[in-house]
């Protein structure tokens, strides 16, 4: 009978500083304690059979354990009250390391005190407390991915290939994300439309994967296992069922745009198909640029090409809802505008490119048809420059991290030049040469020795027009020499940053953002898949910048997370939620306006609570004015009693 | 009479609060032995009764730690808990008792540095504030 209390010692990290002899002492005069034992190590196996043998013996109503962080050993002891038949949620922790002796190690006696009455109201707590069972919800296999790049592509045939259905949502008309602009890919030199093209199709032909292009998040409700995701499919204007992306329409249509897969480098129509590869291969109608669609009437060119007459004009947008177990989010990455560089021309200057503007001119389908030219003039450059950590590992100005792509891909894009203009010459100006990944040594080597590509280690301070000429101004800090080159074209190395739009769609996931505003995983080094919101998962570069190799593992990896939590076919929540006592609710509904989750409802004039969504924050307890909502095991009574006896 | 020693409650939300205070112990950073901690699930379920029930008992601060805005684990729980604390500060000045006695502070996971100076930085607030007047109960 009553409660015992196991005071660990840590070695010395807690018997160190607290005096234990003294603490016990104290402890074993707190009402309801009838146990009282230390022990140097609680957590290891003689630590829990101490634990195990006082409750059988003693018959222990409940216990405390006085030791590290809750975040470490709460379930190790919850477990082991469990084997021995005591309900876990009668298994209190007081943190008395981490709050009292390892902060306060120069005041034995403070910390010492200050560590009973931790554990004086954790017994109050305890003194409430009631068994509880985890709640058990059933979970609803299918699987959304957002973002339909080379990770959601692979994410989602993953999924698909393991039996579960895939709600697949893009915002772009195709998908194929930042992959289908690439021209080859290092070290391998395949060609994206090569390997990904495959990829695409299968995906969006898979009988278990639903397709959505064109879409995006609008809402999500719920939690791990019984999300609800509204999503918008945003108004093509076309038919897609009688679209079959024939291209006609776009010939007629008089409308020139600068074209966002192409980076600018050469024109779409306001009706358009992303690119020729697209997937869906559909046309969409850039509301804001066609004359039609402007002023109501008028053109229609378009339409009366259309063979299919899939053009209708006619908003067909709409919101749809889906329920998803899990969530995979693959929202990749951008690059910086090379406007921010004024040291660089501030994006005035025609043949100064950033790398993705580079790569499009490299690719065979790209705007020159993967001939070198210089936007300016249409000249072949001969001397080219290529600056590497244009915004990257530079945290007095922009961003402190590697964008980890781009000496790769400057090293593929300097040896894809020599292979365009023999006899051109390539200069990279570096910082350090990262080639981390299997065959990018070699690949890098090939560049330098076999291809003649010339590293300059330093940064460039400025580039500028001279004649017809960028005269590029670095430093080559191994010779320690002043380097002026007059090169015909200049190619931007700019930092890879976090889609757009990601913030708003974490904040709508409640997931978080850490440093640079990529995707926060829960645990950097082991969970990196995992966000702290159960459900969620990452693939690819939406976390952190990744080549193409990191990106497809970690798809599959995510992939596979995901598969995991909706096999067991349900999900175990803790049971410490809301609860209504009905006899004294008047049905204020004070309660419902608390909640962020519509977990709480008033019906027939009394509150309700949703299980399935209650999160248990407790905001409605403070709401409550007459006590009637309790937190389970944290009710209000526990709470009072515990800043007594804290305070006492 | 000895040293004022005060006594200051803490209810910390476990999400970032609470886990500040672990990292800070953890990182062996020193502050004084002031507060009293109370681990909650989020700040929102932090009934002004609580605090006011601590002031009552003769606590000489209460100490609320919330998440960073936008960093609610439960959405928006901190903002509201903020709302709150601003309603009970302008309370306790009626009642005769200094606001500042309460604080409402933002900590993150990450800002066990933060914690620390937090708890430094109140205690010499309240020390500065002398003891609650309440201290030692009502005389019936």
């Amino acid at each position: 009978m009553g409660y015992g209390v196991f005071i660990c010692h840590c070695g010395q990290n807690i018997a160190g500083t607290i005096d234990i002899e003294k603490l016990v002492r104290k402890v074993s005069g707190i009402r309801g304690v009838t146990h009282v034992e230390d022990y140097i190590f609680m957590c290891s196996d003689p630590g829990q059979e101490r634990i195990k043998k006082a409750i059988k013996e003693k018959n222990l109503e409940g216990i405390v354990v006085a030791a590290c962080s809750p975040s470490l050993h709460e379930e190790t002891f919850r477990k082991a009250a469990e084997s021995v038949g005591l309900n876990p949620y009668l298994v209190e922790i007081a943190n008395i390391r981490e709050w009292s002796a390892w902060p306060h190690q120069a005041e034995p006696e403070e910390a010492t005190m200050k560590a009973f009455k931790i554990i004086e109201s954790t017994v109050e707590k305890l003194n409430g407390d009631k068994p509880l069972e985890p709640l058990r919800l059933e979970v609803v296999r299918r699987v959304m991915v957002i973002g339909g790049g080379i990770a959601g592509i692979q994410a989602a045939l993953d999924v698909a290939e393991a039996g579960i259905e895939v709600i697949l949502v893009e915002r772009s008309p195709s998908i194929g994300g930042r992959m289908a602009q690439l021209s080859e890919t290092f070290p391998t030199l395949d060609c994206p439309q090569c390997i990904l093209t495959p990829k695409m199709t299968s995906v969006a032909h898979h009988p278990l994967v639903k397709l959505l292009a064109y879409s995006e998040v609008e809402e999500v409700s719920g939690s791990a296992g019984n999300f609800k995701v509204k999503v918008r499919r945003k108004p093509t204007y076309v038919d897609w069922n009688k679209c079959v992306g024939c291209g006609l329409c776009m010939e007629a249509c008089p409308v020139e745009l600068p074209s966002e897969f192409e980076m600018g480098l050469a024109h779409r129509k306001a009706i358009y198909i992303q690119f020729p590869q697209a997937v869906p291969n559909k046309a969409v109608i850039d509301s804001e640029n066609c004359i039609r669609m402007k002023y109501g009437r008028g053109c229609g060119l378009c339409a009366q090409k259309c063979p299919a007459n899939a053009i209708t004009f006619e908003d067909n947008g709409k919101a749809e809802e889906y329920d998803v177990g899990a969530i995979i989010v693959a929202t990749g990455l951008e690059v910086m505008d090379k406007a921010n560089f004024a040291e660089y021309g501030a994006g005035e200057l025609k043949d100064v490119l950033t790398g993705l503007e580079f790569e499009r001119m490299l690719a065979p389908s790209g705007p020159t048809g993967g001939k070198v030219v210089r936007p300016s003039d249409g000249r072949v450059p001969k001397e080219v420059v290529f600056i590497q950590c244009v915004g990257s590992r530079d945290p007095e100005n922009w961003n402190p991290y590697c964008s980890k792509i781009c000496c790769m891909y400057t090293a593929k894009q300097a040896l894809l030049y020599k292979h365009a203009v023999p006899g051109g010459q390539a200069y990279i100006f570096y910082i350090d040469i990262r080639a981390d990944g299997k065959g990018y040594e070699e690949f890098i080597h090939r560049a330098m020795a076999e291809e003649g590509v010339i590293y300059l280690r330093g940064r460039v301070g400025r580039v500028y027009q001279e004649g017809d000429k960028l005269r590029v101004e670095g430093v080559d800090t191994i010779s320690g020499l002043k380097i002026v080159i007059d090169a015909d074209m200049v190619v931007l190395a700019t930092a890879a940053v976090p889609s757009s739009g990601v913030e708003e769609l974490a904040k709508k996931l409640r997931i978080q953002l850490g440093e640079g505003g990529w995707l926060k995983e829960a645990h950097l080094k082991l969970r990196p898949l995992e966000t702290l919101t159960s459900g969620v998962f990452i693939a690819g570069a939406a976390q952190y910048p990744k080549d193409i190799t990191d990106t497809v593992s970690q798809a599959s990896g995510a992939a596979a997370k995901a598969v995991a939590f909706l096999s067991k076919g349900y999900v175990v929540r803790e049971p410490l939620i809301a609860v209504v006592n009905e006899d004294i609710c008047s049905g204020c509904g004070n309660c419902e306006e608390a909640c962020s989750y519509q977990a709480i409802k008033v019906v027939d004039g009394k509150a309700n609570v949703d299980e399935s969504l209650c999160e248990g924050c407790g905001s409605c307890t403070a709401a409550c004015p007459s006590g009637a909502v309790q937190l389970k095991n944290y009710d209000k009574r526990q709470i009072i009693k515990m800043v007594e006896s804290i305070v006492g | 009479m000895g040293e004022f020693k005060p006594v200051i409650v803490g209810f910390l939300c476990r999400w970032c609060a609470s886990a500040a205070a672990d990292l800070a112990g953890t990182s062996r950073l020193q502050y004084p032995a002031t507060i009293r901690p109370i681990r909650v699930n989020c700040s929102s379920m932090v009934d002004p009764a609580y605090i006011l029930r601590a002031l009552l008992e003769g606590a000489d601060g209460v100490l609320v730690g919330a998440c960073h805005p936008g960093d609610c684990h439960y959405v928006d729980g901190n903002l509201k808990e903020r709302r709150r604390i601003a309603v009970i500060k302008n309370t306790l000045g009626k009642l005769g008792l200094q606001p500042e006695r309460v604080r409402f502070e933002y900590i993150s996971t990450s800002e066990g540095l933060k914690f620390a100076k937090v708890a430094e930085e109140f205690t010499r607030q309240i020390r500065k504030l002398g003891p609650n007047p309440l201290r030692g109960g009502f005389d019936d």
